[in-house]
């Protein structure tokens, strides 16, 4: 009779959460486990987190029982007379010695598991990623590819001025490519601060310690998107820098591989020419949205304190080569990023005449690619 | 100490101010702790709503997210450091002296020091908030080099800030290891204590031997940030991860410093209510002597991602996971003293049985985080978030709790509002498991810790979990008229206040009277 009713109570309880889950127009409620991931490692790993996880219930389970029986049974309104008992050396062993076994058969399997992980001998390919406030880069060794990935959620939708997309916040303009049924070795580092590179399905995350490689390894068993994020904060925009890893078959990797390369090719013939004032203008603001508006804000106006406006800046409106040389090799000692070697020349070209004619610093010098070539 | 022979007849005895700001009584001293602690936890968890606010939905709603970050540093730094800790030291002040029958504290104007550095610790931590770039916003555990290099200028009166709060927590330290040691009544060995002033006892040892570690660490800071020095930058030839080793070797013992006193607080109220002995007092000892013993020895466990060499990962999992060993015992015995035990259920009951099981809880995810392939997936998510509010507020903040209703009634003489007591604890208790039980799954699903932002897959239990908060959050206020109530009439209280309750602090009258035990009492 009573179980019935509990049933019934938390049949109940569960309808009216999922009923406030479909008033919203948002989904995860089915969201409740690790994934198992796409690798042998992720597997293992996901298959340890299930054991523990049954472990620990059974212990909870045994313990919650005795406890709530004695809640229910042991009470003074019931009559319960108080035992006199309140020790017993046999008892504490048996509990001691009963737990630090349990332990010791998890930790053979978790041990296993962690050499394996942590093996990274015998890659077929290497990726070096980088972290940067708040983007990552990723430079495949030996192939000359190198890119970087940002954030491809427009402000719009994080502003709720727009309709959030599917991929919100999981989603970056150069995904990470890789071949699927290969080990491909990971170094992972930093520019600035500490980052965390954390795809789930792969079922490891590595910080990316500035100074300082780390490693890790991910054969990738099924082609897919696979989506992850920046785990250790790294400042302002750290829930803002996804990660999203593409693995593609042989054949398509390779595809892209040569695309890739045609793409270079092409950014290095434009370094040479020259564009009008107004076509610098208007690609020098989509960089500046992009890249540079992360700090010193939209409208040049910076965070005061934290990061220093552009409008009206004794840098944006003085000596051009000052200009030039700060936003190539950055500022030692502050967040300000040697762009030098992010952007190509056109792209920096254009963003510098952006900052030097906009949000009223109009200083109307023209930046052209060859004078960023000869800056460097 | 007075030397009065007779009562306190010929001490001047200040009133207003003046008797807050020169006390060196115990009893005042230790309310002041408790006072500013309550405030404290009412600030933090101001922030604590906002954050949860900020939470409720994806998208950017109403902080920017450098604004976020400074809400989510400050909402720890301020429970820990102003909330749980004084909470704790507030405790200790009040009850150690009459639990072991001493007439006050054995160095009771260090003890007024100790006390009134913290108001002006946390008026600089919080000022930071208003200046220039705005407060720390590198999380509550500071990671070079996002808060050296990176960092905005308030991190200087941070630096500051925290320094004074060490101070304080050594002082009181030192205060409680010389009154433990030489302020016993006759009678009073070691092995009779409660088990109350042992926790404290062994968290006095940890507190001296983190708490100069942690000045250490902020000292490296300051002159990485101003002196030219490089301890964390590894261009000056550096580590930043040498950091992480510096503060987790303050921090995880902090962690016990904040749980081993809650322990105390349930093995005195259970026993109370269970109306029966605790089980295995010794072994209770012993256990907390170990628990703080290996605290030292596992503090990388919290850096399996740093790209640590796998000998480190393999020993810090093996160390971490053998703490469960002694907790383990403790949950057993507390289960075993309610076993066959004659039990009531009042409110100071109730939290400390719903701390045997929520702890319980905490203290599993802890062992789950404690392997470390596993923990390769758990770092940094809100999987972590829901481990340590588990243990921090169901643990360690509940027991402050317990522990106020249960010595409310000696403190005030008179007895709280039973029925409000009640309600209070149902509508906390539930509250705060809808609070934290669904960051679990957030965390499993993939959620990073420490972001104004997020992906709407984990939109629902986000909106779950903010609601719970601000339920938890309001329940509080309610935990404030209760004790405002009390202090202002009740029913009268007697001595011993409770049936089942035994020790030297229910043979004094209710309220306690200003100085107690001038003559110590025998112990037998």
């Amino acid at each position: 009779m009573f179980a019935k009713k509990l049933r019934r109570a938390l049949c109940g309880l569960w309808g009216a959460v999922i009923l406030l889950g479909a008033g919203n127009t948002f989904a995860g409620f089915e969201q409740l486990n690790m994934t198992p991931g796409v690798t042998d490692i992720s597997h293992r790993v996901y298959d340890l987190h299930m054991l523990i996880f049954k472990i620990c219930v059974v212990i909870c389970v045994g313990v919650f029982a005795v406890l709530i029986y004695s809640i229910i049974k042991h009470r003074k309104s019931k009559g319960a007379k108080p035992a006199s008992f309140h020790e017993s050396t046999t008892v504490e062993i048996i509990w001691t010695t009963i737990p630090f076994l349990i332990l010791v058969g998890m930790a053979i399997p978790a041990t296993k598991t962690l050499l394996a992980l942590e093996d990274t001998r015998d890659a077929d390919m290497s990726i070096q990623i980088t972290g940067y406030q708040w983007k990552w880069k990723y430079d495949y060794l030996g192939e000359g590819i190198s890119f970087f990935s940002t954030l491809a959620t427009p402000r719009d939708e994080i502003e709720n001025k727009a309709a959030k997309g599917e991929n919100y916040l999981a989603e970056v303009d150069n995904p990470i490519v890789v071949p699927i049924n290969k080990k491909i070795r990971f170094l992972i580092t930093s520019n600035d601060v500490i980052h965390s590179w954390w795809v789930p399905a792969l079922g490891w995350k590595q910080d990316a310690v500035p100074g300082f490689v780390n490693d890790a390894w991910a054969e990738v068993k099924e082609p897919g998107t696979y989506r992850g994020r920046c785990a250790e904060l790294c400042g302002k925009d750290h829930g803002f820098m996804p990660i999203v890893l593409v693995a593609k078959t042989e054949e398509d990797y390779k595809a892209w591989v040569a695309d890739q390369k045609a793409g270079a090719a092409a950014a290095e013939a434009a370094s040479t020419q020259t564009l009008t004032k107004d076509e610098l203008m208007q690609k020098g603001e989509q960089v500046y949205d992009k890249i540079c508006a992360a700090c010193h804000q939209a409208g040049g106006v910076g965070i005061p304190g934290v990061f220093p406006a552009l409008k009206g800046s004794k840098i944006a409106t003085g000596d051009r080569a000052a200009h030039l040389n700060i936003v190539l090799h950055g500022k030692t000692g502050t967040a300000m990023q040697a762009f030098g070697e992010q952007l190509n020349a056109v792209d920096l070209a254009a963003v510098i005449t952006f900052e030097r004619n906009a949000f009223g610093n109009n200083t109307g010098d023209v930046v052209q690619p060859s004078d960023i070539a000869a800056a460097k | 100490m007075s030397t009065a022979t007779t009562h306190d007849a010929h001490h001047d005895h200040p009133t207003g101010l003046k008797r807050w700001l020169f006390t060196t009584n115990h009893k005042d001293i230790g309310t002041l702790y408790l006072w500013f602690s309550f405030i404290m936890l009412l600030i933090g968890g101001a922030m604590a709503m906002l954050i949860r606010a900020e939470l409720f939905e994806p998208g950017l709603q109403f902080f920017e997210p450098q604004f976020f970050n400074t809400l989510t540093t400050m909402h720890g730094l301020i429970m820990v450091f102003g909330a749980i800790m004084p909470g704790m030291v507030g405790l200790a002040n009040w009850m150690i002296p009459m639990m072991i029958g001493a007439p006050d504290m054995a160095l009771p104007r260090m003890n007024n020091w100790s006390f009134w550095i913290l108001p002006f610790a946390a008026t600089l931590l919080v000022s930071t908030l208003f200046m220039k770039g705005g407060g720390p916003a590198f999380g509550w555990t500071f990671y070079a080099p996002l808060s050296t290099t990176f960092a905005p200028e308030s991190t200087d009166f941070f630096i500051f800030s925290v320094h004074m709060l060490g101070f304080s927590s050594i002082m009181g330290a030192i205060n409680i290891i010389a009154t433990v040691l030489n302020m016993r009544a006759p009678g009073m060995t070691l092995m009779k204590m409660p088990l109350f002033v042992w926790t404290w006892f062994i968290t006095a040892f940890l507190l001296i031997a983190v708490m100069p570690v942690l000045a250490g660490a902020v000292t490296m800071m300051l002159t990485d940030r101003h002196f030219g020095t490089s301890f964390f930058s590894a261009a000056g030839g550096g580590d930043p991860v040498l950091f992480q080793h510096v503060f987790w070797f303050f921090g995880h013992p902090e962690v016990y410093i904040m749980i081993l006193p809650a322990f105390g607080v349930i093995s005195q109220i259970i026993p109370t209510f269970a109306r029966k002995k605790l089980f295995g007092y010794s072994s209770m000892v012993y256990a907390t002597a170990s628990i703080a013993f290996l605290s030292f020895l596992v503090w990388a466990h919290h850096m399996f991602t740093t790209g640590m060499p796998v000998a480190g990962e393999l020993y810090f999992m093996y160390a971490t996971t053998l703490i469960s060993v002694p907790t383990a015992v403790k949950v057993f015995n507390w289960t075993a003293t309610m076993w066959r035990g004659s039990l009531t259920f009042e409110t100071p009951m109730l939290w400390a049985v719903a701390f045997v099981f929520l702890f319980t809880i905490g203290g599993f995810s802890g062992l789950m985080l404690g392997v470390a392939p596993a923990d390769m997936q758990y770092q940094d998510t809100y999987f972590v978030v829901a481990h340590f509010h588990y243990v921090l507020v169901t643990g360690a903040l509940f027991a402050i709790i317990a522990a106020v209703y249960y010595w409310l009634p000696k403190w005030t003489g008179h007895m709280y509002d039973e029925r409000l007591g009640k309600i209070h604890f149902w509508w906390s208790a539930i509250s705060v498991n809808v609070l934290f039980f669904p960051q679990h799954f957030l965390g499993l699903a993939g959620m990073p810790r420490r972001i104004p932002d997020y992906s709407l897959q984990f939109a629902d239990w986000n909106m779950i979990s903010s609601l719970g908060g601000f339920a938890f959050g309001t329940a509080q206020l309610l935990f404030l008229y209760i004790v405002i109530k009390t202090i202002r009439g009740g029913q009268q209280a007697t001595d011993q206040v409770w049936e089942g309750a035994e020790g030297l602090e229910w043979t004094v009258p209710s309220p306690a009277p200003y100085h107690t035990f001038e003559t110590a009492p025998e112990v037998k």
